[in-house]
């Protein structure tokens, strides 16, 4: 579900709707409190055999959001450690396929590439970004952190957050709209 | 000869990884209050406002600036009147590491293959380089380098020919190419000369001098500056939404190289630029 909040940023609850993904464009600054997922890299290694092999995936990903992250522990006491974004590109390979199983949103940092976003348009779904390197301050949107899967890969493994308005941007929509070329040619200078 | 026993050595590598991770060096507080006064990008502005913010609460909660707490590159300057007691040296270093990361709730995120790729579990082994220098002094310099912007890096051998317009064009390639991946603001750590190992190793050591300060190299003072003002021309910005602010500095250090060879190997680092020295 998505509502305006009213200061220029769009309020967003889990799960996510074709039509709620539909709502966003580039550059939108959103707040999303609800259900997130992590998932990096050697998660991502494990869930992709499964999709090619047709088999259930430990996660039910239908309408939801995966983050790119793998936090540092928490102090006794604290939630999580530090929790800010990995590279999504790393894990193109696999996010069309996830994708067509109904995921509807992924967060990151950095490029994705074509076929990516030629699944967004498809599959309707969006890339945001959070702020890369912010791992501290993005800690304190997370209320409860839960390993759900693969608890062997340490910070990898795949664990389910629950955030309270959780700051990013929408950086590819399903529309075509891609916030990092934008952004670029608005600010680009002659040399 | 004077004796440095192992586990001051120990103590002094976990204490700076801790700090390394907590406190964000001055140099890069200085450097995100300049780009605010110049930054013309709303959502430029704001990251940078965000990232000032992260840096006071990591220090003030003793938390990780960024979650990827790094390799740890350790570069040692060995006074060969210096004799190493108690364990060897690489050892220690590498005990520092797995204390400083386990004490300091720091990520583990070394895995002990390229291969299998299974965590070992307390970010060790650490990547080191010695240098024995004149003297009585051991000095202990450690980054922690994110794997995000290290994945960018990149090395070119060129021509003679294609001499410094060149090594411009390439190093402006490298910012372009990181984009928004690295997590800009960026910081250049540029090697040239040498031979193909030599010039890598240069790029990383480029990066611990102090960001804002002038490379004592007139002619390659110039040629940082000119290449800095070109990348915040790009337009990439901060985080790549857009922006003047793309890279906070780029450091060059050079060699004397072959006939054949310009070897250009360029260390891209990022924002979370953690890096702590002492001298024992």
């Amino acid at each position: 579900m998505i509502r305006d909040g009213g200061d220029g940023i769009k309020d967003i609850t889990t799960p996510l709707s074709d039509a709620d993904v539909q709502a966003l464009q580039a550059g939108d600054r959103v707040r999303i409190t609800g259900t997130l997922y992590t998932a990096r890299d050697a998660a991502h290694g494990r869930l992709f055999p499964l999709i090619e092999k047709r088999e259930p995936l430990p996660i039910d990903v239908k309408g939801q959001i995966i983050y790119y992250t793998g936090p540092s522990p928490a102090r006794p006491g604290d939630v999580v450690g530090s929790i800010g974004p990995t590279t999504g590109g790393r894990m193109d390979k696999f996010t069309p396929a996830l994708l067509e199983l109904g995921l509807k949103g992924t967060i990151g940092k950095g490029a994705r590439s074509q076929p990516v976003k030629d699944a967004l348009r498809r599959f309707k779904g969006v890339y945001f970004g959070a702020i890369g390197g912010a791992g501290a301050v993005l800690s304190q949107f997370v209320k409860k952190v839960e390993v759900v899967a693969y608890e062997d890969l340490g910070t990898e493994a795949i664990r389910r957050l629950e955030v309270d308005g959780f700051p990013a941007i929408v950086v590819n929509d399903c529309h075509g709209g891609d916030l990092y070329q934008d952004g670029m040619k608005a600010y680009a200078r002659e040399s | 000869m004077r004796d440095v026993h192992v586990s001051s050595i120990t103590d002094a590598v976990k204490k700076l990884c801790m700090e390394a991770n907590w406190n964000l060096e001055p140099d890069m507080l200085r450097a995100f209050d300049r780009a605010l006064t110049t930054e013309r990008s709303p959502a430029g502005k704001q990251v940078l406002q965000i990232l000032k913010d992260n840096a006071k609460l990591a220090a003030t909660k003793r938390i990780p600036y960024c979650q990827d707490t790094g390799f740890v590159v350790c570069f040692v300057e060995l006074g060969q009147d210096v004799h190493v007691t108690g364990g060897a040296l690489y050892d220690a270093i590498n005990e520092g590491v797995r204390q400083g990361y386990k004490e300091g709730y720091l990520r583990a995120s070394i895995v002990r293959s390229p291969f299998d790729r299974v965590n070992t579990g307390d970010n060790t082994p650490a990547v080191i380089h010695v240098d024995v220098v004149p003297g009585a002094a051991l000095k202990l310099m450690i980054m922690a380098k994110g794997g995000g912007c290290e994945n960018r890096s990149k090395y070119k051998m060129l021509t003679p020919a294609e001499g410094i317009a060149g090594v411009k064009d390439w190093i402006i390639e490298c910012v372009k190419t990181a984009g928004p991946d690295a997590c800009p603001p960026l910081i250049l750590g540029v090697g040239i000369g040498g031979t193909f190992e030599q010039a890598a190793l240069l790029s990383k050591k480029a990066l611990f001098r102090e960001l804002g300060t002038p490379n004592p190299d007139p002619v390659v003072d110039a040629l940082e500056r000119e290449l800095l003002d070109k990348a915040n021309r790009l337009g990439i910005g901060p985080q790549g939404y857009g922006g003047d602010t793309t890279s906070f500095g780029i450091h060059i250090l050079t060699y004397p190289c072959h006939i054949t060879s310009l070897p250009v190997a360029v260390t891209i680092e990022c924002h979370a630029h953690r890096h702590k020295e002492v001298t024992l």
